[in-house]
């Protein structure tokens, strides 16, 4: 990762804009997004979001190498100083998020052209690309900042800007979709955001590390203790958390396929990211995690549904359907990790973060470009699509096999990293959990293979229909990802582990 | 259409310039006293809402036609980051005003008016592109 931060700083001006990293990250997007209005045009806007985009990922890139190589990074909107002017702070944390994020969505756009041109009106598609990056903008925002409030602005970003991108969905039920969405993201939004009034009320502060140092001399006021379920619930809406995971199906399966990437790898995993930093970092001080039964409540609720994510999935017929259960049942395994509180489970769920990111990521594209050939994700339909469609079968087997957990796939080293941080805790009983939930996924990923490749296709079909090569690309590098960081877990657990330290440790990002 | 309304036609003729100067005086007073870009805009949005209610959207439409609240739209958030770069770009940070004049107590007066000015602008754009959305179901594109 440091490769990109020491080739950063071979290029012209470098000295001049790497301290304006942090900003640029969040600032670039979002005014480059109201550019498609002036645009118009589907493939300029296409062509512009995706330099855009690619120029985010390289930022984040050079972000988190300086990270690694260096450690806190502080940026000061404004030049005001911090309890007063809302700063931005990254940490291994938050570089390891931006990554994700910018990454999906670059490696996204490539394989979005085709597939938004067939399945979003031709007028619209430039209103697709605005809405895409400014989502991509809030997610970042939220990521970056170090200020509970500005972290609500964000999420509203991201937020609104996703439920327009789930109602451009061809289907009519993605309206109504996106309707519950917005519906859900605004409660949770409206949660969250009475927490941080309920904490601004007992501090006076919004800055997340002046809340840290603020919020123990009144933990045992029951204002705290509110805001603090306050913001569990607020987040826990947004990052899907069973049973708060109603909204997530249909705005998946109904959403433009391009989309169901783009959210499903990224979105639930940046709120994730916020429950972490507020549960770590801003109530990190005070002993609200030890004295309450919030790590209690989420081991259970994370295995709940881990077990009925995964149990429904096995139960639908639509397959974009089934893998948006199985999202559910992914988060699961995260919210895990954060209940151990532990720097083993800790690390465990953070990596989780990245390895879900890229093998729901493959499948998602996979299922899409099925969606683009043959025009239904039905099980029925699917009969013998292996042979009409060998390499996108084959990168869904790979993301398949990396949902439950194989080993040479990422899905084993996060699964294994948690059970073993269950281990260590004495926790057998998850470590079941875990294990049993694995041999879910294995039915309804079955499921699909049998269909995909012991059935015969449709008479009258036509034998090899692959998808475009726009669409193959994407999809083959998010599959080989897949693999490499599965072979190679030592560099994205090494990641992970010193986000974890840096969200829990005494030097933490957050606190000063 | 409202033809007969002859009452409300009269008074909204006579209470639609005062809303838009009070808008402007909002907006551009806001750094004395209460008021600023967001509420200014809205109050600037309202009197074409009112003109549109009264005298129909396909009036509105011929002063402001959507391609022009789109593109206004675009121009006042682009008004407010722009600024924001423009303080990076003067050696500062992102949204310094202190660099954007000599003295720094100027800087910070230009920053906000001009930083408050893409808020109205953007608020007035959208509000009546809301309204025009919803009231002409073809004002979409």
């Amino acid at each position: 990762m440091t490769i990109f931060y020491t080739y950063f700083l071979s290029l012209p001006f470098a000295a001049a804009i790497e301290p304006h990293l942090p900003i640029l990250q969040v600032v670039v997007p979002l005014l480059c997004a109201p550019i498609c209005v002036l645009l118009r045009d589907a493939k300029l806007s296409w062509l512009w979001a995706t330099i855009v985009t690619w120029i985010t990922f390289f930022i984040a890139l050079v972000l988190l190498g300086k990270v690694l190589a260096s450690g806190l990074i502080i940026y000061e909107l404004g030049s005001w100083p911090a309890p007063w002017g809302i700063e931005y702070r990254i940490d291994a944390a938050n570089a390891l998020v931006l990554v994700i994020v910018t990454a999906i969505a670059a490696i996204t756009l490539p394989y979005a052209k085709v597939s938004v041109e067939k399945e979003v009106a031709r007028p619209r598609i430039y209103l697709f690309y605005l809405m895409y990056m400014l989502c991509m903008t809030g997610l970042l925002g939220i990521t970056t900042t170090a200020d509970a409030f500005n972290l609500f602005v964000f999420l509203e970003i991201s937020s609104l800007s996703s439920y327009v991108l789930i109602s451009l969905g061809g289907n009519r039920r993605a309206l109504t979709a996106s309707y519950r969405y917005l519906i859900m993201g605004t409660l949770g939004a409206t949660f969250y955001i009475i927490g941080v009034g309920m904490m601004y009320m007992m501090t006076g502060s919004l800055n997340m590390a002046d809340l840290a140092t603020l919020l123990p001399a009144v933990d045992h006021t029951r204002t705290v203790l509110a805001a603090f379920a306050f913001v569990v619930i607020g987040l826990g809406l947004k990052l899907a958390m069973f049973p708060l995971h109603t909204w997530l199906p249909n705005a998946y399966a109904f959403a433009p396929s391009a989309v169901t990437v783009f959210l499903a790898s990224t979105a639930t995993k940046v709120a994730i990211y916020a429950l972490l930093r507020l549960v770590f970092t801003v109530f990190g001080g005070t002993d609200l995690f030890a004295s309450t039964d919030i790590s209690l409540m989420l081991i259970i609720v994370a295995l709940i549904g881990m077990f009925a994510g995964a149990f429904v999935a096995i139960f639908q017929t639509d397959v974009k359907r089934m893998l948006a259960y199985s999202s559910v049942s992914q988060v699961g395994y995260m919210v895990l990790g954060i209940g151990m509180a532990t720097a083993a489970g800790l690390t465990g769920g953070i990596v989780h973060l990245f390895n879900h990111a890229v093998m729901k990521g493959a499948a998602f594209m996979a299922v899409g470009a099925m969606f683009y050939v043959i025009g239904s994700v039905r099980l029925n339909d699917l009969a013998g699509i292996g042979k009409r469609m060998p390499v996108t079968t084959a990168v869904f087997l790979v993301a398949g096999l990396s949902l439950i957990g194989t080993p040479l796939t990422v899905g084993f080293i996060s699964k294994w990293q948690l059970v073993q941080a269950s281990l260590a805790l004495g926790w057998w009983y998850v470590a079941a959990g875990i294990l049993l939930s694995s041999l879910l996924a294995i039915v309804y990923v079955w499921r699909v293979v049998e269909v995909a490749y012991l059935k015969a296709p449709p008479e009258g079909a036509a034998r090899r229909s692959e998808a475009p090569l726009s669409m193959l690309v994407p999809m083959i590098v998010l599959a080989a990802a897949t693999v490499w960081f599965g072979i190679d877990g030592d560099t994205t657990l090494r990641i992970a582990g010193e986000a974890a330290n840096a969200l829990m440790g005494p030097a933490s990002g957050g606190k000063p | 259409m409202m033809h007969r309304k002859v009452v409300l036609r009269v008074v909204s003729k006579f209470l639609i310039p005062p809303i838009l100067l009070f808008a402007l005086y909002v907006q551009f007073h806001g750094d004395f006293g209460p008021g600023g870009g967001f509420q200014a805009g809205v109050i600037f949005g309202s009197g074409f809402i009112l003109y549109a209610i009264l005298f129909g959207v396909e009036t509105v439409k011929r002063v402001l036609p959507p391609w022009s609240t789109r593109l206004l739209l675009v121009v006042g958030v682009l008004t407010y980051g722009l600024t924001g770069v423009a303080g990076l770009i003067l050696g500062g940070n992102y949204l310094d005003y202190n660099v954007l004049a000599h003295d720094p107590l100027h800087g910070q007066h230009y920053g906000i008016l001009i930083v408050e000015l893409g808020v109205g602008i953007t608020v007035a754009a959208s509000m009546i592109t809301i309204f025009n959305v919803f009231a002409g179901q073809s004002g979409g594109d």
